[in-house]
């Protein structure tokens, strides 16, 4: 046999090797049930296959902009007392919109210098201007903003993850989503109760000790009263949780809008047995959270201190003393709430809360009921069309058929390599459509090569040129073809989620493959059957 | 075998049927677009509520739209889903149903309102969790066993969803059904009725989408599809003169305009699958006008001395045949897709079927044409003819 051909059938059949191996690996029974295990093991399903949970949820960064410039405004409180600077107030301007624009009022022209320098040593990410009347406004800088918002981001992706790690949901996906919006995509297989995970999600949002100014009273509209209607400036009015889930009537508190002590001075919290027996939670704080905290309750010795948990007052008590770095979370728990609390804080607290978006809950039989409709339209699609190649161009018929065969090879192997290189391609219905999409397409380069050399017979050309003309002008074509294609999957999955992605996927390996055994592979053959063939045979097309 | 032996019809004599014909559809389509049905969107770009409801019974939509009135929900939509044997139904709530605080407000009004004859301190084993169901086992140790009892238990919880859920179809019409059960301990499935109920429903599927997500998807969507056409038309423009690309360009505007125009007729839903299917007819439109094109640029080289209008007919009558076979064949899968992919598949199997059709007629009938037209309209200005010599690449 010619030397050519033989190593083209080498590349052709190591190719298909390749890809089969990537599709079933090296399966431990050839039986029907061991190939379809070593199939699902290596071809990784998307959700709207498998069923699961999937969660858009939106970090609310604002939220840790807040916590920031809460800490400034302490900060600058307190270098202001060191330093004995005399000002008559210092807020944010806007919390809800722009929280780190503060304003500082009341501050003598003298006392401009050291003001500008105790910014620029100990809050340099914010920048400062004069404003009317002895003010100064303060802003973050847009770089650190744009910063500190995207850490907030990588921060709550780590949260979760390590949330949902723990709760044993196996193979997750949790990644940033879309474009800049601070979106997080959660993707949880097998999961149907999406409320249990939502809640631990979001639960595990802001820690918080915060002073307790007023309170408790019975009611939202009582509180209100008693502060002639309007909720002074630097506080805010929160409802209690002090008695666990029991709740046994409301309580409503008044507590400074700063807090003392944030999520971030958390170092570890360990659930354990207060004085009498009962489970509380234990946690230390970090040694620059600790300091802060000493300086905050020596100012407050006598005042209440609030623990608040997003954004319910969980626990009040007075402040006897200094207190460093324990603090001590008591009261209606039981060893289970002890844990799963102690739990959350250790999995780091939110930097912000979040906000769920899109919620799909796909149950597990709608899934199997689409990939049994699915694998059973692209089967009937693809007999369909190897019949027909078989039927219209006989000999060459088979050629189209080997083609089409090996490219759902290699595009299913493509799959299965991806998940071997722990790459995370998912085959979604839309995918499975791809599929299909991808053999009526593959035939299409089959059919313009054979179009093209039954022509060139026509002319009068032999066999050999004939065959070697179809390839070389069609070539052009399957390329302009392919590449348009392949662009639009492109777009595709850029601008995609979820199942349009995998469609995109598919689409693209399945154009791959063709590529290679529409020219390739059917080249080889014809060049084979073309060898075997007597000068002036005709070729069966 | 062969279809077309030495065709030589005069396609671009028939173009007035031909663009009548566009015209027909495209503004029947856009008619229905701006005053009929208007564009009707999926939950994924108009937010909302979607509830898949299987029932152990036939439904009765009218008690069903009752019980949620009385919840609250006013005008959901209810509608029948997959065949009618299946016994399923699709509840669709209005974006304002999804609050901010509690997106999935809706789904649980709907959940609370059919399961309205609930027995107090039971739960519905219908649509109880792989948790639930585990937990109470743990509870209750009906099969008084020691260390290993939760994996014991995780497995029998597994094994009654699974039946549930994949032999059964979604829901348990009784508890006898129990005893049937493959993997199930009958020490679990005498239990079982202590904790739960059955209602008369399962649901298998949720989708909710908020407002925020839903823009975003459209804009998306949009942005997608506009740097399809962009990118198109550079690459054309590139590898041919710039007129072939801007006649493909409107050749595929028209094919989107009567495709989405026919979903609006039809009042089928666009999601964003279909919008995928949209961009692959785009693509597979293309693909088609290119081979046309590519034909008309290798003729112009061999036949200098003719006109361009018979160069255009002779090449599509030399690619005739590869057109309608890759166009039957393209079409013979995802017909096959359309009638036995699924209910899940439906729209955008819809969009290919007709997106092909369309496709393989646009190159033909609209993209020549403009070709030729722009040329005799130089011609007639007095211009140097200018889609003649492509560039040989």
């Amino acid at each position: 046999m010619n030397k050519n051909i033989l190593w083209k059938w080498g590349l052709i059949v190591g190719t298909t090797l390749f890809f089969l191996f990537g599709i079933f690996g090296i399966p431990k029974s050839l039986s029907g049930e061991g190939l379809l295990n070593a199939l699902t093991d290596h071809i990784h399903l998307g959700l709207d296959l498998k069923g699961g949970t999937h969660l858009i949820l939106q970090v609310q960064v604002n939220d840790a902009v807040n916590v920031d410039a809460q800490n400034a405004i302490e900060v600058l409180k307190d270098q202001f007392r060191a330093h004995k600077i005399d000002y008559s107030d210092i807020s944010q301007s806007d919390p809800q919109n722009n929280p780190d624009h503060i304003v500082i009022k009341g501050v003598q022209p003298g006392a401009r210098g050291d003001l500008v320098s105790i910014v620029q040593d100990r809050l340099a990410e914010y920048d400062i201007t004069g404003g009317p009347d002895n003010s100064w406004n303060m802003a973050m800088k847009p770089s650190m903003l744009r910063d500190l918002k995207s850490k907030a981001v990588t921060q709550a992706i780590e949260t979760i993850r390590n949330r949902v790690d723990a709760l044993g949901v196996s193979e997750p996906t949790i990644q940033e989503h879309g474009l800049g919006q601070y979106q997080i995509l959660v993707q949880l297989p097998s999961v149907d109760d999406p409320e249990r995970v939502k809640d631990i999600m979001q639960n595990t949002a802001m820690l918080e000790i915060k002073q307790v100014i007023g309170g408790p009273y019975p009611s939202e509209q009582a509180a209100l009263q008693e502060k002639g209607g309007i909720v002074p400036v630097d506080q805010m009015l929160l409802p209690g949780n002090t008695l666990g889930g029991h709740a046994e009537g409301e309580q409503w508190f008044f507590v400074s809008r700063v807090s003392a002590i944030s999520g971030k001075d958390l170092r570890h919290a360990s659930p354990g047995s207060d004085q009498n027996g009962q489970p509380d939670v234990n946690f230390q704080l970090t040694g620059e959270g600790g300091q802060r905290f000493f300086s905050f309750t020596s100012a407050h010795v006598k005042d209440s201190l609030g623990v608040v948990l997003d954004g319910k007052v969980r626990e009040v008590a007075t402040i006897d003393e200094p207190i460093r770095d324990q603090v001590e979370i008591r009261g209606h728990m039981d060893n289970q709430s002890a844990k799963d609390l102690a739990m959350i804080l250790n999995s780091g607290a939110l930097p912000a809360s979040i906000k769920y978006l899109e919620e799909r809950t796909i149950g597990p039989s709608l899934g199997a009921d689409s990939i049994r409709s699915g694998v059973r339209a692209a089967v009937i699609g693809m007999v369909a069309v190897l019949i027909f190649m078989l039927i219209y161009y006989r000999g060459a018929g088979v050629n189209a058929d080997v083609a089409l065969i090996m490219n759902l090879i290699i595009l299913l192997g493509f799959l299965g390599w991806s998940t071997i290189a722990g790459v995370n391609v998912a085959l979604t219905l839309p995918g499975i459509a791809g599929v299909i999409l991808t053999v009526g397409m593959g035939v299409d380069s089959n059919v313009l090569i054979f179009e093209r050399i039954r022509e060139e017979l026509h002319n009068g050309k032999t066999p050999p040129s004939a065959v070697d003309q179809g390839f070389s002008h069609a070539w052009i074509t399957i390329v302009d073809t392919h590449v348009t294609t392949i662009v639009s999957a492109a777009i595709l999955f850029i601008f995609g989620s979820g199942p349009v992605k995998g469609f995109a996927t598919t689409l693209t390996f399945g154009l791959l493959a063709n590529l290679f055994t529409a020219v390739f592979v059917s080249r080889a053959i014809f060049e084979w059957v073309l060898s075997r063939k007597q000068r002036g045979e005709a070729l069966s097309i | 075998m062969e279809f077309f032996h030495s065709v030589n019809i005069d396609f671009l004599g028939k173009k007035w049927y031909f663009l009548a014909f566009s015209l027909i559809f495209s503004v029947a389509g856009v008619f229905s677009m701006l005053f009929w049905h208007h564009i009707p969107w999926g939950v994924d770009f108009r937010g909302g509520t979607l509830v898949y409801v299987k029932f152990t019974h036939k439904p009765d939509v009218q008690a069903v739209r009752a019980e949620l009135d009385r919840a609250g929900l006013h005008n959901p939509k209810i509608q029948p889903y997959d065949q009618a044997s299946l016994n399923k139904v699709l509840i669709d709530l209005d974006v304002r149903e999804t609050s901010e605080k509690a997106l999935d407000q809706g789904k649980q009004k709907i959940i609370q309102a059919l399961e309205s004859n609930a027995p107090a301190g039971k739960q519905d084993l219908n649509n109880a969790s792989f948790l639930t169901v585990k937990n109470f086992l743990m509870d209750k140790d009906p099969m008084h066993l020691g260390t290993d009892a939760d994996q014991k238990y995780s497995a029998q919880a597994k094994a009654v969803l699974d039946y549930r859920d994949k032999t059964l179809g979604w829901v348990f019409n009784s508890f006898d059904q129990l005893n049937g059960a493959p993997g199930v301990d009958p020490a679990v499935a005498a239990v079982l009725p202590d904790g739960f109920f059955l209602s008369d429903f399962g649901v298998f599927n949720v989708e909710i989408v908020g407002p925020q997500v839903g823009g975003q998807l459209r804009t998306q969507a949009g942005l997608a599809t506009l740097y399809s056409l962009l990118g198109m038309l550079v690459y054309l423009g590139f590898r041919f003169e710039w007129i072939y690309g801007v006649a493909a360009v409107i050749t595929v505007f028209h094919d989107t305009l009567i495709t989405v125009g026919a979903f609006s007729l039809t009042n089928t839903e666009i999601s964003l699958t279909v919008i995928a299917a949209i961009l692959t007819l785009i693509g597979y439109s293309n693909n088609d006008t290119i081979v046309v094109f590519d034909r008309i640029r290798e003729n112009i080289k061999l036949m200098r001395r003719e006109k361009l209008s018979e160069i255009v007919n002779r090449s599509i009558n030399q690619t005739l045949s590869r057109t309608i076979l890759t166009a039957g064949l393209t079409f013979l899968t995802v017909l096959a897709l359309f009638l036995f992919g699924g209910e899940v598949l439906r729209g955008f199997s819809l969009a290919l079927v007709i997106g092909i059709l369309i496709g393989t007629y646009s190159s033909i009938a609209i993209a020549a044409p403009i070709l030729v037209a722009y040329q005799d309209w130089r011609i007639e200005k007095g211009k140097r003819p200018v889609a003649m010599p492509g560039r040989a690449r």
